[in-house]
């Protein structure tokens, strides 16, 4: 008898700790917007994970639009725009994708959202668009924003892979800004077009500013390479501060 | 249905054909008339700042020469828009604001037509002429104001479709454009060679040489300015003669 009822007892236990497990799994299920997994997904790609210091993506449109401030911004928001929203697209209809065309259907709502983007800049924003010109256009060969449909919007849900396209769009707007901040500062000495660093004249006596005492802006910055050697830097300082980062042989 | 099946691929991938055609073109279509209306006063506000700057005074009010500004102000201040040929005579029936000068450009000389628009502002009269040639990658247009004797400029105006941001891009900053201001479009022959851009300027604020300083790093933009203003504004000279032998406007 007593040994039954020790029995019972356990069994009640064990099926209370089931009950327990059932309803810290149900609650699982029903995470918060803002559970921990979740701003790891958001946080992941400003450093662990960055686009384009880490996975190297995305190196083109780094050197391209980073000789100056303003456009790397506008740049940055629009690619969080682009692939916030194809990820969601993508993510919707993963289960009815084909698999031997998914790189085109991928292909093909990138194409759609950059041209509903510029289409709505024109009527709406014609200076941006203008500002922007070519580059909207580019944003469709980002490498990031293929990338990620491929390993996170065709294997995940709607709302992880929304966090995860504005996580990585914003990792690499993080680097874009950061470049773009050096080679305009150093390159043409302004800040989003305002003279920071003086105004250069004609001669020693007309300008002010650092330029008062001869100092001269590096024209090396405007060009492709510097970026290169910029992202070069900024790698360096990433994996020196995130010993994960560095590989072990 | 089986997903890996080629009946199943197909209807997808021309379902989704059909759903972005027809979203992109329903947005297309619908948001036209505001991007042709953005254009339209843009080009307006191109040719007007030319002569008046980048603020205008509108009833007594110092106002910022804007889209929605220019529009309402280009039929005070363009007396008349005419379209000539490259000999100089006017040329019936063509309307000088809806000229395509992308199309102008892949004719023959003398089958083109040569936009002109004739201002008048704050008592002085201006010829805008409309330029367009190629950059380093792509399309460059601007417009040029000389003033009454048709050979110093009042002031110009660039743009591009695609050049390098921070080098060729600049060509659209008041800053180089101030460079051309007061420069002669003939030289000492009395030819219309335009204003050169050279690298390495000396000059100066010479404004009598034909050149004006580049920008670093933007050569072939520089370049391009160069062709664009002397071949396009080599086809005005035997109109710009006329007018002075006459010493008026031709008028249709």
């Amino acid at each position: 008898m007593e040994d039954k009822k020790i029995k019972n007892s356990e069994e009640n236990k064990s099926e209370k700790k089931k009950e327990m497990i059932m309803f810290l799994s149900s609650s699982e299920e029903k995470e918060h917007f803002l559970s921990k997994a979740n701003r790891k997904i958001l946080s992941d790609p400003l450093d662990d994970n960055n686009p384009i210091t880490v996975q190297v993506l995305g190196i083109c449109s780094a050197l391209a639009i980073t000789v100056q401030l303003r456009p790397a911004i506008v740049m940055s928001l629009a690619v969080v725009f682009v692939m916030a929203f194809s990820n969601v697209i993508i993510s919707l209809l993963r289960n009815s994708i084909p698999s031997r065309i998914r790189i085109i259907v991928q292909l093909v709502v990138v194409a759609a959202m950059v041209i509903l983007v510029d289409q709505i800049l024109k009527a709406y924003a014609f200076d941006v668009s203008k500002q922007l010109s070519i580059f909207i256009g580019l944003i469709i060969t980002n490498c990031i924003i293929m990338g990620r449909l491929e390993a996170f919007a065709l294997g995940n849900g709607v709302y992880k892979s929304f966090l995860d396209g504005i996580g990585n769009a914003a990792g690499y707007g993080l680097i874009l800004i950061i470049i773009a901040f050096f080679r305009e500062l150093f390159g043409s000495g302004k800040l989003l077009g305002y003279e920071v660093l003086g105004h250069k004249g004609a001669t020693l006596a007309e300008s002010t500013g650092l330029y008062a005492l001869g100092y001269e802006n590096n024209g090396f910055f405007l060009l492709s390479p510097m970026a290169l050697i910029v992202v070069g830097v900024i790698i360096w300082v990433q994996r020196a501060r995130n010993r994960k980062l560095v590989e072990e042989n | 249905m089986d997903k890996n099946s080629n009946a199943y691929t197909f209807i997808f991938a021309i379902a989704m054909v059909i759903v972005v055609a027809v979203t992109l073109s329903f947005t297309a279509t619908s948001l036209q008339p505001m991007q042709a209306e953005n254009v339209r006063q843009e080009k307006m506000q191109s040719i007007l700042s030319t002569f008046v700057g980048d603020s205008v005074t509108i009833d007594g009010q110092k106002q910022e020469l804007s889209r929605s500004v220019a529009s309402k102000i280009y039929d005070d201040f363009i007396l008349e828009e005419l379209t000539l040929d490259n000999k100089g005579d006017l040329k019936e029936g063509e309307n000088a604001f809806q000229v395509n000068l992308a199309k102008q450009l892949s004719l023959e000389e003398d089958k083109q037509t040569f936009p002109l628009y004739v201002a008048e502002f704050e008592g002085s009269r201006f010829y805008v002429v409309p330029l367009r040639g190629t950059g380093l990658w792509d399309a460059i247009w601007g417009y040029v104001a000389l003033k009454e004797d048709a050979n110093t400029i009042e002031g110009v105006i660039f743009d591009h479709k695609g050049e390098t941001a921070g080098l060729g891009a600049e060509i659209t900053t008041d800053w180089f454009q101030e460079r051309f201001v007061n420069e002669q479009i003939y030289n000492e022959s009395g030819e219309i060679v335009g204003v050169e851009v050279v690298k390495g300027y000396g000059g100066g604020d010479n404004k009598d040489d034909n050149k004006v300083d580049a920008i670093s790093g933007a050569t072939i933009t520089g370049d391009g300015v160069s062709k664009m203003m002397e071949n396009r504004l080599k086809h005005y000279k035997p109109y710009f003669e006329k007018v002075k032998k006459s010493g008026k406007v031709a008028t249709r």
